[in-house]
């Protein structure tokens, strides 16, 4: 039974932080119906120059957050002008690819520049675990945890409460009417992308604390998928349920099924429940239906 | 004779039906697949093994390219997962060879059909689901296949997940050297390439593009969309399979790492800078992937050890990324650029030799 919580303690802990990565996804499908394959590749590019800038440069903490938060906010602005953009009206393979292409030039990039080598991103926490009652918990983790759901909350907030994250929702909703109400959905497009690019900031920061930085980071990026399928390809909400939930999945899969068959399940478990999922329900818990019919 | 054409006016049935109506379609075809079959007597005289099997590395890519863009290119149904499909198809046939004494024609066509299975299988989701869903669906597919394949040991034949198999023979003749093998590979490349090229234009491959086209206009008209798109996915995974099978054959050895993700994204690449939904596109596609990073190290180890006198080994970690790194741009270029890939730069081609040197 302590097993159990501290699984599921864990498990909910590391789905926060891929409800982090998750949400980057949800925001772009959401608002530009692009599949956004390179989110992972963000995250990883985000992760390297952070490492670089804390590692060889010595900058301060706060310095690095700002920079860097700068950085992939600007990033994110040219990638939707530069490659996006074009791709208006091209079918959704193209799409992807371009995506997929994109995802490729960065990790070229950040190898040619920064090296293969498995950079480490040190963050100032503490190491011993907390122990609550049976549960482990360990600091990074908790950390983590804080980072994403501050971030969470700030979005929450951002769409419900400002002009610009409403006008977000409203193009997301109906790209048409939004225009004759006088919003400048191309403007919408790159102000995702930025937030997109921020979301992959944080992310990598995170991840790239956890698993240390180098090209593996952006696997983080595939294990995604299941995340916004389970929760609904469009609903930020179901982002995080989806984050959560396949988090503790993860955990519980591998504190029981490995000793089994030997290892592994983690990376195998969350694809058939999403398989699965996509035979049942194909637009995920909370996602919106689109029914069509002859 | 090289006439072109002024109308095309047939004569009989025959005529009208055949694949290629213009006799100048006719006889370049003709000459192509001449100047195929006889590709490898230069290569014997210099006794030049490597080119040869770029040659056959580029033929067996175009089987498994084709089969692709018949999914992804004429039903718009997005596969991510082809790099698993002939994997299953490899193993498939490694499995029917070195265990079970098969006879390696049997277990290029075992491969194709059980391959053809699985892709029906994982093809069930595409018919409540498309787009964007059915690509992360058939990512999925790719991901269980990999690891299925990787921690079953019957399958993947123990810790390696390599099994080794024997020269494929044929009544006594074994294909043991390069060059057989060659022949070998362009036979079922060029069955592959003129029957794909048949089926496209066929009641079936009018169904798949109504299907692409737009799927419920075509349920309108009586496509039967259950029937055609698991057809779609059984085709194309045959193809997928028969490469597979093929590869190990010609390879010698069935290993899981020939078929992962990267090359599941590498056959996408093909068929998007070869062009979507055109046979000869997947061709071109496949060429052009296969022969760019070789270019590439060409021209960045002469310019390494010609100009800065830097050895080879100092720059084979850095063409790796640049590799990378091109081939990523590549994609993004064709696709902003030139959506409709190289097929359709070839139509340009043609169109202005059609009217030169009179183009008005």
């Amino acid at each position: 039974m302590e097993f159990l919580f501290d699984l599921v303690a864990n498990g909910l802990l590391v789905g926060l932080m891929y409800a982090l990565v998750a949400l980057g996804f949800v925001l772009i499908y959401k608002a530009t119906s692009v599949i956004n394959f390179a989110q992972g590749d963000l995250l990883m590019f985000a992760g390297y120059a952070a490492a670089v800038m804390t590692g060889g440069h010595g900058m301060p903490l706060w310095a690095m957050v700002l920079v860097l938060c700068a950085g992939m906010v600007a990033l994110g602005f040219v990638l939707e002008r530069g490659i996006l953009r074009p791709m208006v009206g091209q079918p959704v393979v193209s799409v992807i690819m371009v995506t997929v292409g994109l995802g490729f030039v960065l990790q070229g990039l950040v190898t040619i520049i920064w090296g293969a080598n498995t950079r480490e991103l040190a963050l100032p926490v503490r190491f011993e675990p907390y122990i609550v009652g049976p549960v482990f918990i360990s600091p990074i983790n908790l950390v983590a945890a804080v980072i994403a759901v501050l971030f969470l909350i700030a979005f929450g907030l951002f769409f419900t409460r400002s002009r610009l994250g409403v006008a977000m929702r409203a193009v997301a909703d109906d790209q048409q009417a939004s225009m004759v109400v006088g919003i400048k959905v191309p403007r919408v497009f790159a102000l995702s992308w930025a937030i997109a690019g921020l979301a992959a900031a944080a992310g990598g920061i995170i991840w790239g604390n956890q698993i240390g930085v180098d090209t593996f980071l952006a696997l983080v990026g595939l294990k995604v998928f299941p995340v916004v399928i389970l929760g609904g390809l469009d609903s930020i909400g179901g982002a995080i349920i989806g984050g959560l939930l396949m988090g503790v999945i993860e955990s519980l899969a591998a504190g029981y099924l490995d000793p089994l068959v030997g290892g592994g399940t983690k990376d195998f478990i969350p694809y058939v429940l999403m398989i699965l999922v996509l035979f049942v329900r194909p637009y995920g818990f909370f996602g919106h239906e689109t029914i069509e019919r002859v | 004779m090289i006439n072109r054409e002024s109308g095309v006016f047939q004569t009989s049935y025959e005529g009208d039906m055949a694949l290629y109506t213009l006799p100048l379609a006719r006889n370049t075809t003709r000459v192509v697949v001449a100047l195929l079959v006889l590709l490898p007597v230069p290569l014997i005289m210099a006794n030049n093994e490597h080119l040869m099997s770029i040659a056959t590395t580029i033929a067996l890519a175009a089987i498994g390219a084709i089969g692709l863009n018949l999914l992804v290119g004429y039903t718009g149904q997005i596969s991510i997962g082809q790099g698993a499909f002939m994997m299953v198809g490899g193993y498939t046939a490694a499995i029917l060879s070195s265990r079970y004494g098969m006879p390696f024609w049997f277990g290029i066509l075992a491969g194709g059909c059980t391959t053809a299975l699985v892709g029906i299988l994982f093809g069930i989701p595409s018919l409540r689901i498309k787009g964007l869903y059915l690509a992360i669906a058939t990512l999925a597919a790719q991901l269980i296949i990999e690891w299925v394949i990787n921690h079953v040991p019957w399958i993947s034949g123990g810790a390696q997940s390599s099994i080794y198999v024997d020269n494929p023979a044929l009544f006594g003749f074994e294909f043991n050297t390069e060059f057989r093998r060659y022949y070998l590979v362009l036979v079922v490349f060029l069955l592959a390439f003129f029957g794909a090229q048949n089926l496209v234009r066929s009641r079936i491959g009018r169904a798949f593009i109504a299907i692409r086209d737009r799927d419920i206009a075509a349920e309108i008209i009586g496509v039967n969309l259950f029937r055609y798109k698991l057809l779609a996915f059984a085709v194309s995974s045959f193809y997928a399979g028969v490469a597979g099978a093929l590869w190990t054959y010609y390879l010698r050895i069935a290993n899981y790492e020939n078929f992962i993700l990267a090359v599941s994204i590498e056959y996408l690449a093909m068929i998007i800078i070869g062009g979507l939904g055109s046979v000869l596109g997947a061709v071109f596609g496949a060429i052009f992937i296969k022969l760019f990073p070789i270019a590439l190290d060409l021209t960045v180890v002469s310019i390494s050890e010609g100009v800065f006198g830097v050895p080879y080994q100092d720059v084979a970690n850095f063409l790796a990324n640049m590799q990378l790194f091109l081939f990523g741009a590549l994609i993004i270029f064709f696709l902003t650029v030139e959506p409709e890939g190289l097929a359709r730069m070839w139509e340009h081609v043609k169109r202005y030799f059609r009217l030169w040197p009179y183009s008005y």
